[in-house]
């Protein structure tokens, strides 16, 4: 008599297309999975807790090590939240400097992720172009921050370090070197048959399913929701830019994936715009008490990250430390779709849909 | 060396089949060696990276030095697993590798034996390294390690039917399965008179189905890395694990020297005033390229689907390669008269 037996498979914690420290339980009938179950924390190092315990300007190193890839949007967000509490003022010139590490961190972020995205399919070389590329931008944060993943760039008020001479220049020369290697990127994966065969119509999902799940950035976008926070609840200096949101209809990896490329496009046309427009002088620190204590209260600000919809929620007693402090991390809540989608797909696909909702471990984990 | 297999086996006879094999086997392995330094070469400038340029002058030790690690890694052998299957497996893989080079003519008079079904003897032979993959997979007790075994096997039987029909047309033509006919039926002209144009469809086919029974990108989905980890080998280490490796790139040796005896004429120069060039460096030319085409597709393509790839095989490579014969005997029955 035979007889078939589900088979129980561990992928992770330690695998390569986990992308860091986090494992899926399948369960598998042949090659299709009856059930996944995500399992997360492997990277928890309790930044919520330690927060609590550190001043407001303590905090901003421990949010780059968030979400490693995009450390200047997590610098922003909690820089945000804090200013928005007390009413800070920002000059201009610090706030066109954030302005402009955070859409070159946007170009960065996506970067890697198509790089990888594509490891994971199977191809190769796009992860070394992408890194190659990424590394223009990594060069530049690192001439203004002296740091090449983990910056600590931006503090409450303004920023660390003004440009130093000539770097709005180097980056007014990357946005065209940047935007011919898109059309290099388009001619080699783009429209590759084995690619399109493997990403269209994979991990679909509706506009519903999307905001039940609550996704944000290019997950809930390729549902054709139009929603960006950049547009719909501008922060920073957004209002004054003029780019294009891109959005999907057909809710799978393909559109996931050439909405981030758009993206990737759109953000060189902010870029464009902010450094013509960027204040030839003017401060880099606004006035800021010495000791921040922001009054007692509470408050969200919501940006967007490359992930998605990135909120700080900090509730102060008026102290110098927060009294709670809160962290919405898109990779954790984009996450939370991923048993849904896998059901009924082959170990492939798992691959390839865990690839298209773009997680950073250390942010899911926090 | 064929008659020499007809004559009565002696001490003799025996000791110099012995000396030639390892003769045979320098050249295998000095070409898996050179093999994997220009891949890595090859890869490393299409990424815009140097390659291996650290052992010996241009990195040229470094394949040399991989092989000496590897030779003296530890050789683990997992406490669950089939330890007589499990240590079979990589031998059985590499055994029949080595063997089918065994019928491939390289110029007019070099070849080991003008086997009269040699065609066969290749395909046949070739066919039991996939078992030896599925082998491998299934004694290592390990669910990554089957899954990689068990599509090994379900894209051997997809590509094996494809890669034999689409050699058919070839065997028509020339009349005959021995390879040296085979590559002897097309000299004397240029290079249009190769089989790769007149069976422009069977080469097509023929070359989509040799990548994927190499098991190389975008074919490579029994050791599909970024969802197997390393599929059938994850967990053999140690010269165990080279001698898959070692099997992998004989292969490429093999399926290469294979694709230029069946589709583009061998020995045999690209024009016919070209014939002072002696025939081994045309057959070195024409190998060359084919393997540089192998790296290549790996810098290039992404990998596909299980399920597209079975799809591909069934439903376009099959019915094609049938065509193709179709095609074939068409022509023959109305232009070549008998």
């Amino acid at each position: 008599m035979i007889r078939t037996e589900e088979l129980l498979l561990n992928v992770g914690p330690q695998h390569p297309s986990t992308h860091g420290a986090f494992r899926i339980i399948v369960k598998l009938d042949g090659e299709v999975i009856t059930e996944a179950i995500p399992v997360m924390g492997y990277l928890h190092r309790g930044t919520e807790k330690l927060a609590e315990n550190l001043n407001y300007t303590q905090i901003i190193p421990y949010t780059d090590r968030m979400d490693y890839v995009s450390a200047m949007t997590n610098n922003y967000v909690l820089c945000h939240a804090v200013e928005t509490m007390m009413g800070l003022e920002v000059p201009e010139r610090a706030e066109f400097l954030r302005l402009i590490v955070m859409e070159l961190q946007r170009v960065a972020s996506h970067l890697v992720w198509w790089g990888t995205y594509l490891l994971d399919i199977g191809a190769m070389s796009p992860f070394l172009f992408a890194f190659r590329d990424r590394e223009s931008i990594i060069d530049l944060f690192n001439e203004l921050s002296g740091a090449r993943l983990t910056y600590n760039y931006m503090r409450v008020g303004g920023v660390k370090w003004d440009a130093p001479p000539g770097w709005i220049d180097k980056v007014r020369d990357f946005i065209p070197y940047m935007e011919k290697k898109l059309l290099e990127y388009d001619s080699l994966v783009s429209g590759n048959e084995i690619f399109l065969a493997r990403i269209k119509g994979v991990g679909v999902y509706d506009a519903q399913t999307a905001i039940d799940y609550g996704l944000s950035g290019a997950n809930l976008r390729c549902t054709g929701v139009d929603w960006d926070l950049r547009k719909t609840e501008p922060y920073s200096l957004y209002s004054r830019f003029e780019f294009d949101v891109p959005t999907g209809t057909n809710g799978d990896c393909y559109d996931r994936y050439l909405i981030r490329m758009e993206e990737i496009r759109q953000s060189l046309r902010i870029l464009k715009q902010a450094v013509e427009q960027f204040p030839s002088e003017g401060e880099t620190m606004g006035k800021v008490p010495r000791a921040l204590r922001p009054p007692a209260g509470e408050t969200y600000v919501r940006i967007e990250s490359p992930r998605g919809e990135i909120g700080c929620h900090i509730v102060s007693k008026g102290k110098a430390e927060p009294y709670r402090l809160k962290f919405r991390r898109p990779s954790f809540v984009n996450l939370q779709i991923l048993p849904k989608l896998l059901v009924g797909q082959t170990m492939t696909n798992l691959i390839t849909i865990l690839g298209g909702i773009d997680i950073v471990v250390g942010e899911v984990d926090c | 060396m064929g008659d020499r297999l007809l004559e009565p086996l002696s001490w003799g006879n025996a000791l110099i089949f012995f000396l030639l094999a390892v003769v045979m086997l320098a050249v295998v392995l000095g070409f898996v060696t050179y093999a994997i330094y220009f891949e890595r070469k090859v890869i490393g400038w299409m990424q815009f990276r140097k390659g291996p340029n650290r052992v010996g002058p241009l990195g040229l030790l470094q394949s040399v030095a991989d092989i000496g690690k590897l030779l003296l890694k530890e050789d683990t052998i997992p406490r669950k697993a089939d330890r007589v299957l499990f240590i079979l497996a990589p031998a059985l893989c590499y055994i029949p590798a080595f063997a089918v080079l065994a019928v491939i003519p390289y110029t007019n008079k070099l070849y080991f034996t003008d086997l009269n079904v040699g065609v066969l003897y290749y395909v046949a032979l070739s066919g039991i390294s996939t078992l030896a993959i599925v082998l491998g997979g299934w004694a290592s007790n390990n669910k990554y390690a089957l899954l990689g075994g068990m599509r090994s096997a379900a894209q051997m039987i997809s590509y094996e039917v494809p890669l034999v029909i689409s050699i058919v047309g070839t065997v028509m033509l020339t009349g005959s399965m021995s390879l040296r006919s085979i590559v002897e039926g097309q000299g004397g002209g240029w290079f249009w008179d190769w089989n790769f144009l007149p069976q422009i469809i069977g080469f097509a086919v023929f070359v989509i189905a040799a990548v994927s029974e190499l098991n190389r990108t975008p074919f490579d989905l029994p050791e599909a890395e970024s969802e197997l980890v390393a599929g059938y080998h994850v967990e053999y280490s140690g010269f165990r694990f080279a001698f898959f490796m070692l099997s992998e790139y004989v292969y490429v040796f093999a399926i290469a020297s294979l694709m230029t005896v069946l589709f583009l004429g061998g020995w045999h120069p690209p024009a016919p005033f070209l014939d002072f060039v002696p025939g081994i460096v045309w057959f070195a030319l024409k190998f060359i390229c084919i393997v540089f085409f192998l790296f290549w597709l790996r810098a290039t393509f992404p990998r596909v689907r299980v399920d597209q790839l079975m799809g591909f095989g069934w439903r376009v490579l099959l019915p094609l390669a049938i065509l193709n014969i179709f095609v074939t005997a068409a022509y023959m029955e109305i232009f070549i008269k008998r």
